[in-house]
């Protein structure tokens, strides 16, 4: 019995990790946040190592490994508030495509960094304010909101009845939407009678996607939150007030001690839930559902006492640790809130109607 | 990730699960000391099923130690519900640390009857002056002759009032610094001099006593260690108290359990579990109850891998273990509203009184086997390597 990562998994986390440090600093990520540069160059980066075609079967020009490898590389990513479209085109758009066997040529570009897949899952899960996408005649009308990627060439697009449809955004009227992350970015879609290739009428395999989605959504913030953890206990350290430094002062140890007591158990979660989606198939939903929710609560308090820890500093943009905060936040809202994530764990239990 | 403990490991799952079947209509033994209990007790140990690695001389059952077997044990035996064997201090504190630190005689003399359930055992370790800071202790024993001459007072002293022994901590060195002048002594509890005054908690059970000594004699070999060693003799095995006080897999049979009461129990004639508030409250408590079974397979993880390490994973258990079953009771009692006050012979009482008595018992525990805000000293300081504070100057 071993429960944990794999010798493999954890050179993959040290090569990205590597990666990230050497190519990828906080001065990047601020360049990207404000618009003066892309994400492209990451990105491109991140595909000589492999990432994008992670999930991707080897015959299709991937690397074929599994959620729990993704999970390793998005907790790298969180850890270093990695601005990249990994979310949309290196898990839910692989996972669609395979899952569903149609448009598989598509998957040896998704591999090579070539092409970006978005995805406007809203609608599936919740709509909000007036989205609405509309199916006729192999044609969407309507529009998706905070859609993940603005600079996707194509889209997946999910319907109410959880049919995923393929656009070309070229197609459509794509509008960035700014979001408190900068890191990840999102956009309004219009579609005006656009062309959409049917990929799925099977709820099955969005569910498949969604799923996969929010474990690592919650692996990207099982890093994020560590991190901050990091750089809150080392601040106390050195920073010092009425003579000694404040990690000398029990309420600030305490607070540490609370922040790693409620992140720890969620190393082991996301592992296992990683592990549950590709080899316990009875479990995994389940899994999916409490894991986004629970590291969503876990990271909301932690990037907030972490920050506190910080004092006054923390609060600042020098520092630059909201952009965990930040990136703690959008994976919390995206792809189902806690409340709405609970509600399903309950149904899926034969709890709720 | 391998999950699976092998093919060895899984007949030995089916020869349990055998013995369970064979015994299925075993009752839970009740009262200590009884002589059901006693006799289950031989039964388990033969099988192997308890005292598992104590050696035969001992009267244990003499298997190597195998962290897997006595798991799947515990899990085969919560899964069915079957009693399993004595518990108590005497079995789970004081046999570990003589096999660790006692004499040949001591291991002789106490080990057989105690596993047996022919001696029970209380703990002597608080006092009213020390609590958190237990090295600060003050009961004395001062040498006279042959005997130890001990006199002072024990707080929270668990089934002192059943035991025939205790196993205590003792100031034998006054002047040596506090941690460096305690020792650990075994006195029998009908030695003149002692006085037991039952302590009633919250609960409304005499759970803990007070243990008063005046001039209490205890013949000079009855020391485990050597004097002024006690405190590491008592940290031998401390950690290990600690580590159960908090059972994931129990927190998770409790959680079914509160969804039965919940799919039961109705407001306004409506099932509880139909109620979107408190279902919502119940599936934050699922994800964290989940939460803390992984934390605590990785932990097992850590002790049967030894390349792995999970400090933290160990560490935090006792603080989130006890704070969520707390929380997880009081869902059940808010679930029932003012039904949840039920108390005593209160005919709307639901499940024998257990969701009131517990809600409390945990509030003990977060404070008992090192309080919660200790646990967080440790956690900070040896997990994160935090600085303590700086000592106060007397």
């Amino acid at each position: 019995m071993r429960f944990g990562l794999s010798e493999e998994q954890t050179l993959l986390a040290d090569s990205v990790t590597r990666f990230l440090a050497d190519n990828v600093p906080l001065d990047e990520v601020r360049k990207v946040a404000s618009g003066e540069s892309s994400d492209a160059a990451v990105w491109q980066g991140l595909t000589e190592l492999g990432v994008p075609g992670l999930l991707i079967p080897e015959d299709h020009g991937g690397v074929g490994l599994g959620s729990l490898d993704a999970v390793v590389v998005a907790d790298c990513l969180g850890a270093n508030v990695t601005p990249s479209p990994f979310l949309s085109s290196a898990v839910i758009a692989p996972t669609v495509l395979v899952a569903a066997g149609q448009r598989e040529d598509l998957l040896g570009s998704l591999a090579g960094g070539e092409i970006r897949i978005g995805t406007a899952f809203g609608e599936a899960i919740g709509a909000r304010v007036d989205a609405d996408v509309k199916v006729s005649g192999g044609k969407l009308s309507g529009k998706s909101l905070f859609a993940l990627d603005t600079h996707a060439d194509h889209f997946l697009v999910a319907t109410k009845g959880k049919h995923v449809y393929l656009v070309n955004a070229s197609d459509c009227e794509v509008t960035d939407l700014p979001t408190v992350d900068r890191t990840r970015t999102t956009c309004e879609i219009k579609y005006n009678n656009v062309a959409a290739e049917l990929i799925s009428d099977n709820p099955d395999v969005f569910t498949e996607a969604l799923d996969r989605a929010r474990v690592v959504m919650a692996a990207d913030t099982l890093g994020a939150a560590q991190h901050m953890i990091d750089e809150a206990v080392a601040y106390a350290k050195v920073r010092e007030q009425f003579n000694r430094p404040i990690a000398t002062f029990q309420a600030v140890k305490h607070m540490c001690a609370q922040m790693t007591a409620d992140l720890e158990p969620c190393r082991s979660m996301v592992w296992y839930a990683g592990h549950a989606l590709d080899n316990v198939p009875e479990e995994a939903r389940l899994l999916a559902c409490h894991t986004k929710a629970h590291l969503a609560e876990v990271g909301r308090s932690v990037s907030k006492t972490a920050t506190e820890v910080h004092g006054g500093m923390g609060f600042t943009d020098l520092l630059g640790l909201h952009y965990w905060f930040k990136r703690c936040g959008f994976n919390r809202q995206m792809l189902g809130v806690p409340e709405l994530v609970r509600e399903e764990a309950a149904r899926i239990q034969g709890l709720a109607a | 990730m391998e999950l699976s403990f092998g093919p060895e490991y899984e007949s030995f799952r089916d020869e349990v699960r055998d013995f369970i079947t064979k015994h299925k209509d075993q009752q839970a033994p009740s009262g200590a000391g009884s002589d059901a209990g006693k006799s289950w007790q031989k039964t388990l140990i033969e099988a192997g099923y308890t005292a598992r690695t104590i050696p035969k001389e001992y009267g244990g059952f003499g298997a190597e130690p195998d962290m897997v077997k006595s798991r799947i044990i515990n899990e085969e035996f919560a899964t069915a519900r079957m009693p399993g064997g004595l518990g108590g201090q005497g079995i789970s504190m004081l046999i570990p640390t003589l096999l660790e630190l006692g004499t040949d005689e001591q291991k002789e003399q106490f080990i057989k009857p105690t596993l047996h359930g022919e001696m029970v055992w209380c703990q002597g370790y608080s006092e009213p002056g020390a609590g958190s800071d237990l090295a600060s202790l003050r009961t004395s024993a001062v040498l006279d002759g042959d005997e130890w001459v001990i006199n002072g007072s024990k707080i929270w002293t668990s089934t002192a009032h059943l035991a025939h022994w205790m196993f205590c901590l003792v100031r034998t060195e006054p002047d040596a610094p506090k941690h460096n002048g305690i020792s650990f002594l075994l006195l029998r509890m009908d030695t003149p001099g002692i006085e037991i005054r039952p302590l009633v908690d919250m609960t409304m059970n005499a759970n803990f006593n007070e243990v008063f000594f005046t001039d209490v004699r205890v013949p000079k070999d009855q020391i485990v260690g050597r004097r002024g060693q006690g405190w590491q003799v008592a940290n031998a095995i401390l950690g290990h108290e600690r580590d159960s006080l908090a059972d994931p897999n129990a927190s998770l049979t409790r959680l079914n359990s509160l969804i039965d009461l919940m799919k039961t129990e109705t407001l306004g004639g409506e099932r509880l579990i139909d109620n979107p508030l408190y279902r919502e409250r119940l599936m934050k408590i699922q994800g964290r109850a989940m939460a803390m079974r992984y934390n605590d397979m990785h932990v097992l993880s850590s002790r049967l891998n030894k390349d792995q390490e999970a400090p933290l994973a160990r560490m935090i258990t006792k603080l989130q273990g006890t704070e969520l079953r707390h929380e997880l009771e009081a869902l059940a009692i808010d679930a029932m509203g003012e039904v949840g006050l039920s108390f005593g012979s209160n005919p709307y009482l639901r499940g024998g009184g257990s969701w009131q008595y517990q809600f409390m018992y945990f509030l003990g525990l977060i404070i008992g086997g090192g309080t919660n805000q200790i646990q967080k000293n440790i956690i900070s300081e040896r997990g994160l390597g935090m600085p303590k504070e700086p000592k106060i100057e007397k």
